[in-house]
């Protein structure tokens, strides 16, 4: 019985003016659902797409960039059709995000408590004196002690910033939440504690949480459902158990090999061992080839992957309700093009 | 057949005054100082890696910086191949600074700042012979340029010769930097989280590529990092640091397989690890890394220490032997056998 | 050419393509090249000397006429030519300017570099003197050593006397600027990577601090030589000009003196005033236009950061 999903990106194109005239294909094609409470995990390097993704999204692309087709529907709407003032209503309300680096994004010259307040007055949803009420729930949520309500960012380390970047987004009571990187520069120790936030967010408010990442093993330990990203499409996308023990895509699978296990380190010989690499480059998004992006570096590749780009194929359709796709031509898989394609 | 160590860390300790305020020099207070490096003492033999481990603060990168003279030590001894660092030849065998930097090179984090974005990679890795007066003429400059550049994995080495270090990519800016480390031919390389800012990948690829120098030159590495996922491919023995000190110490495997101190317990438990049917219960510190300002009395891991007791708060452990050349740092563990000790240690991995 | 030096090239070429792109600088850069055409090509322009008596057909000084009768800009008080006197000028009024403005630009550097990359004392000492020298008035400063230095008799020039005066005055503001730059720099993890290397000081400040900073020097010279004009123009108008090499300033000066403005001879005290703030609005608007374009790169390329969204090298790593 698959529930109704929260959200549904389907075919998502966007495009990006370059500054000599080019226009780069930063996304193209891309589809994943997000059902009600589930953690989806974007993964990929640098370049692939997924903070393109989560900004395309939210609306909140830079002027040189364009989304040039698909749909995004949130529940019953697709945002895509909305104007900005319908979508401000949308954001933060319903759809929230923890940017990358947000520790610098907090206001040197505000208190914590203040910031946290600001979203919930701009929409409107209290007064003044329910919204600081509301303030204290959410700081003892992530873990801020109430005494330090009042101090400023710079009194704060990194860990507790992102603690309250975190109340901040969750001010309005979203639904969704996006998370782009939220502890890449923070130590192990403090990401399992924020991790530990999030479960336990979860768990209390029933939030859906779409988390990029570059590591498979933060993937691996919070997310239901993973989706594996290469230079702008989606490469592979499924429950995170089928995905990890059964890669269809030459990608996934070469990834997987390059990332280190630490709890298979003790079984390694002394000396080290060398990891697996992916030969040659991320593909030029102003310059793509005709077939499948990843063809160049693949050494399972076919005439066929230069002439046409795969689309997404179900490989196997799980009781959970998501089903664990990938798009190569091994899995003989159709040609991309025609709004057939693609479903969850 | 016994090898003389390559490095040698003796007691080594990195101590920065703070500014004193105004009410301090009224009063005449000793100035406080940050403890960032607490009597570290380890050795480094020809061709091994050891990775020194731990979060940010610990001292791993303060070492690095004080053995290749950016910083000063406040105590201890540095030698290099048995001479003293900056010591007074008169008391013994010594090397001068400039004579251990032709020998040791450090590799810096970020690949994006480390590079002189004006300069041409071609200035980048020749700087080290400039520096020190070798290869006189151009032609043999270029010579050892190229050959460095191609070792590092950057072939045709003219393509790369004018461009400036915006025009490549991290890998490949890694490749540089490894390339100027490598155009000394240096015994040491001191490596500061080489891995961290670059793509999964590519940070195989680099790995792959510190690991084959390892193995033709006998380089002998001190990988500083704060990722334990990758020390298990590359490092031969690893070292645990927390606030300054060493808290464990011993072969990669065996601190990864059996790690004794409760630091790297915890540690090793909440790294994330890619593999979604692993059952294990997470030992989650609370709290940060306090200041090292303010150190606690006793064991300076005690106030997180999750199996910490009465006697941890007095006495600072230092490093015993657990097993061969297994070191912990802790009133707990050393000194007793090992099965006693992993007795008495909650229990927190099993294999899914 | 080695193979290892052709990049030399490619920032000159960056720096006119960016002159080229904001309009604003262009214009600057005709106005600054123009005065410099005259300048060069004084003797070019007119027949006569600075010093030439134009007579009328009857041998009469022709006295404050008027430019419809004597072509272009008419003649002063004297009956010698204006025009003659506003292109011999420019070589004066720039030839101070410029000469102080590289006097300027090379003490304050010097001093900004010292005192940013040694520190300590040397830093102290050096900023004291600097924040002296902003605090007093220039003006009566410079009009004192002037004096001072006339009556000390040294047999130089008068406008040696100010090249001198206005470069050991006008340092200050570079000398801050270019200090806070090299602090910033300092502190560089390349600049940290040359030191692991071994390298000595001068060494880095040579390689690896002065391209960091060369095109703030660069822009701020040319704002200096902006000021050095309007403050020769100043000095020169005040008297302190040499009268045998009349510059425009002194032009000015003239004018006043000798009565120009009662006998409504617009033409002899307009041009010098009006070439004046053509030189200055050029200098001023190159530098700020140079200042724009030259500044973000010294922050390295827009591409970096690891977010690349094209992937910019075409070439496979073995």
């Amino acid at each position: 019985m698959t529930a109704s999903p929260l959200l549904s990106v389907r075919h998502l194109t966007t495009e990006f003016r370059l500054d000599d005239g080019q226009v780069a294909r930063a996304l193209e094609d891309v589809s994943f659902d997000v059902l009600p409470s589930q953690t989806v995990g974007l993964v990929g390097e640098s370049g692939c797409g997924k903070t393109t993704t989560v900004l395309s999204v939210m609306r909140l692309l830079p002027g040189n960039a364009q989304i040039t087709g698909g749909t995004v529907l949130f529940r019953d709407t697709d945002l895509l059709t909305l104007g900005e003032p319908e979508m401000r209503r949308h954001r933060w309300k319903d759809i929230a995000i923890v940017f990358q680096g947000a520790m610098n994004a907090l206001n040197p010259v505000m208190k914590i408590a203040d910031q946290v307040r600001e979203p919930i007055l701009q929409h409107d949803l209290m007064d003044r004196f329910a919204a600081d009420r509301r303030v204290d729930e959410l700081l003892e949520l992530v873990g801020i002690p109430r005494a330090r309500r009042n101090q400023y960012p710079h009194q704060f380390s990194g860990g507790m910033r992102q603690r309250a970047m975190i109340a901040m987004a969750l001010a309005c009571s979203p639904d969704l939440l996006f998370a782009d990187e939220p502890t890449t520069a923070l130590d192990v120790m403090i990401q399992a504690q924020v991790f530990e936030l999030f479960k336990r967010i979860q768990a209390e408010l029933g939030l859906a949480i779409v988390l990029v990442t570059h590591d498979l093993g933060i993937v691996a330990e919070m997310c239901d459902v993973v989706v594996v990203m290469y230079g702008g499409m989606v490469a592979e996308v499924g429950p995170v158990d089928a995905v990890y023990n059964e890669p269809q895509h030459p990608y996934t699978q070469r990834l997987l090999a390059a990332f280190p296990d630490p709890s298979l380190a003790a079984d390694l010989p002394a000396g080290g061992q060398d990891l697996a690499t992916i030969p040659g480059t991320p593909p030029r998004l102003n310059a793509l080839p005709p077939g499948c992006r990843f063809e160049p570096r693949c050494d399972r590749r076919m005439d066929r992957c230069r002439e046409a780009s795969p689309a997404l194929v179900d490989v196997a359709v799980t009781g959970s309700g998501s089903t664990h796709r990938a798009a190569c031509h091994l899995l003989g898989g159709r040609e991309t093009g025609g709004p057939e394609a693609g479903g969850a | 057949m016994t090898t003389d160590p390559i490095l040698e860390v003796r007691d080594l300790a990195v101590e920065f005054p703070l500014r004193q305020g105004i009410g301090d020099l009224v009063h005449r207070r000793p100035p406080r100082v940050v403890t960032a490096v607490d009597d570290v003492s380890f050795s480094l033999d020809p061709g091994e890696v050891l990775a020194l481990a731990g979060e940010s603060g610990c001292g791993k990168t303060t070492i690095a910086r004080t053995l290749i003279g950016l910083g000063t030590a406040t105590r201890g001894e540095i030698l290099f191949k048995g001479r003293r660092v900056g010591g007074d030849p008169a008391e013994g065998p010594a090397i001068s600074l400039k004579e251990l930097r032709q020998k040791a090179q450090i590799m810096f984090q970020d690949p994006y700042e480390s590079l002189d974005p004006r300069a041409t990679i071609m200035d980048i890795v020749a700087e080290p012979l400039v520096v020190h007066g070798l290869a006189a003429s151009e032609e043999q400059r270029l010579d050892r340029v190229v050959r460095a550049l191609e070792e590092a994995g950057l072939r045709p080495a003219d393509d790369y010769l004018r461009r400036r270090p915006h025009e490549l990519s991290g890998g490949q800016r890694q490749r540089v930097v490894i390339a100027s480390a490598l155009v000394l031919e240096p015994d040491l390389l001191l490596a500061d989280e080489p891995l961290s800012m670059l793509d999964v990948s590519i940070r195989a690829e680099i790995l792959n590529l510190l690991n084959g120098l390892r193995r033709s030159r006998g380089i002998s590495i001190l990988f500083i990092t704060h990722d334990l996922g990758i020390v298990g491919h590359f490092a031969d023995r690893l070292a645990v640091m927390y606030l300054g000190r060493i808290v464990e110490m011993g072969p990669t495997r065996a601190v990864l397989h059996d790690p004794q101190h409760p630091y790297t317990r915890a540690l090793l438990s909440v790294v994330p690890v890619p593999n979604p049917r692993l059952r294990r219960t997470p030992v989650i510190l609370q709290g940060e890394t306090p200041n090292p300002v303010d150190l606690p009395a006793g064991c300076r891991f005690h106030p997180r220490c999750p199996i910490a007791v009465e006697a941890c708060r007095v006495t600072e452990p230092d490093l015993a032997w657990v097993r061969d050349a297994h070191r912990v740092a802790c009133l707990l563990v050393a000194g007793a056998s090992g099965d006693d000790a992993a007795a008495r240690l909650p229990v927190d991995h099993a294999e899914g | 050419m080695s193979r290892a030096q052709a990049p030399r090239r490619g920032a000159l070429r960056r720096g006119r393509r960016a002159l080229g792109r904001n309009k604003l600088g262009a214009f600057g850069a005709i106005l600054v090249l123009t005065a410099f055409f005259l300048a060069v090509c004084a003797p070019l322009l007119t027949q006569y000397a600075p010093t030439d008596v134009i007579r009328d057909a009857a041998g009469h000084g022709m006295t404050f006429a008027p430019p419809w009768e004597h072509g272009p800009l008419g003649t002063d008080d004297a009956g010698r030519d204006v025009w003659t006197q506003l292109v011999y000028g420019a070589r004066i009024s720039l030839t101070v300017a410029v000469l102080a403005g590289f006097i300027a630009m090379f003490i304050g550097s010097t001093v900004g570099i010292t005192a940013g990359f040694v520190g300590g004392r040397a830093d102290t000492g050096l900023m004291r003197v600097t924040d002296v020298l902003l605090v007093i008035p220039d003006l009566p400063l410079m009009l004192v050593l002037i004096a001072t230095l006339r009556q000390m008799d040294l047999h130089v020039s008068p406008l040696a006397v100010l090249i001198v005066v206005i470069g050991l005055l006008y340092w200050t503001s570079t000398a801050r600027l270019i200090r806070s730059q090299v602090l910033t720099v300092k502190e560089r993890q390349f600049v940290d990577r040359s030191r692991a290397i071994g390298a000595g000081r001068i060494h880095i400040v040579r390689r690896r601090i002065l391209p960091q900073i060369m095109p703030l020097i660069v822009v701020n010279t040319v704002l200096i030589l902006s000021t050095a004009i309007l403050v020769e123009s100043g000095l020169a108008f005040l008297g302190f000009g040499d009268p045998t090499q009349p510059s425009w300033g002194t032009m000015l000066n003239f004018a006043f003196d000798r009565s120009a403005i009662t006998n409504g001879a617009w033409w002899f005290y307009l041009p010098p005033g009006i070439a004046i703030v053509w030189v200055v609005l050029g200098f001023a608007l190159l530098g700020n236009v140079m200042e724009e374009r030259l500044n973000p790169r010294l922050a390295g390329h827009h591409l970096e950061g690891g977010k690349d969204m094209v992937s910019v090298q075409d070439v496979t790593e073995a």
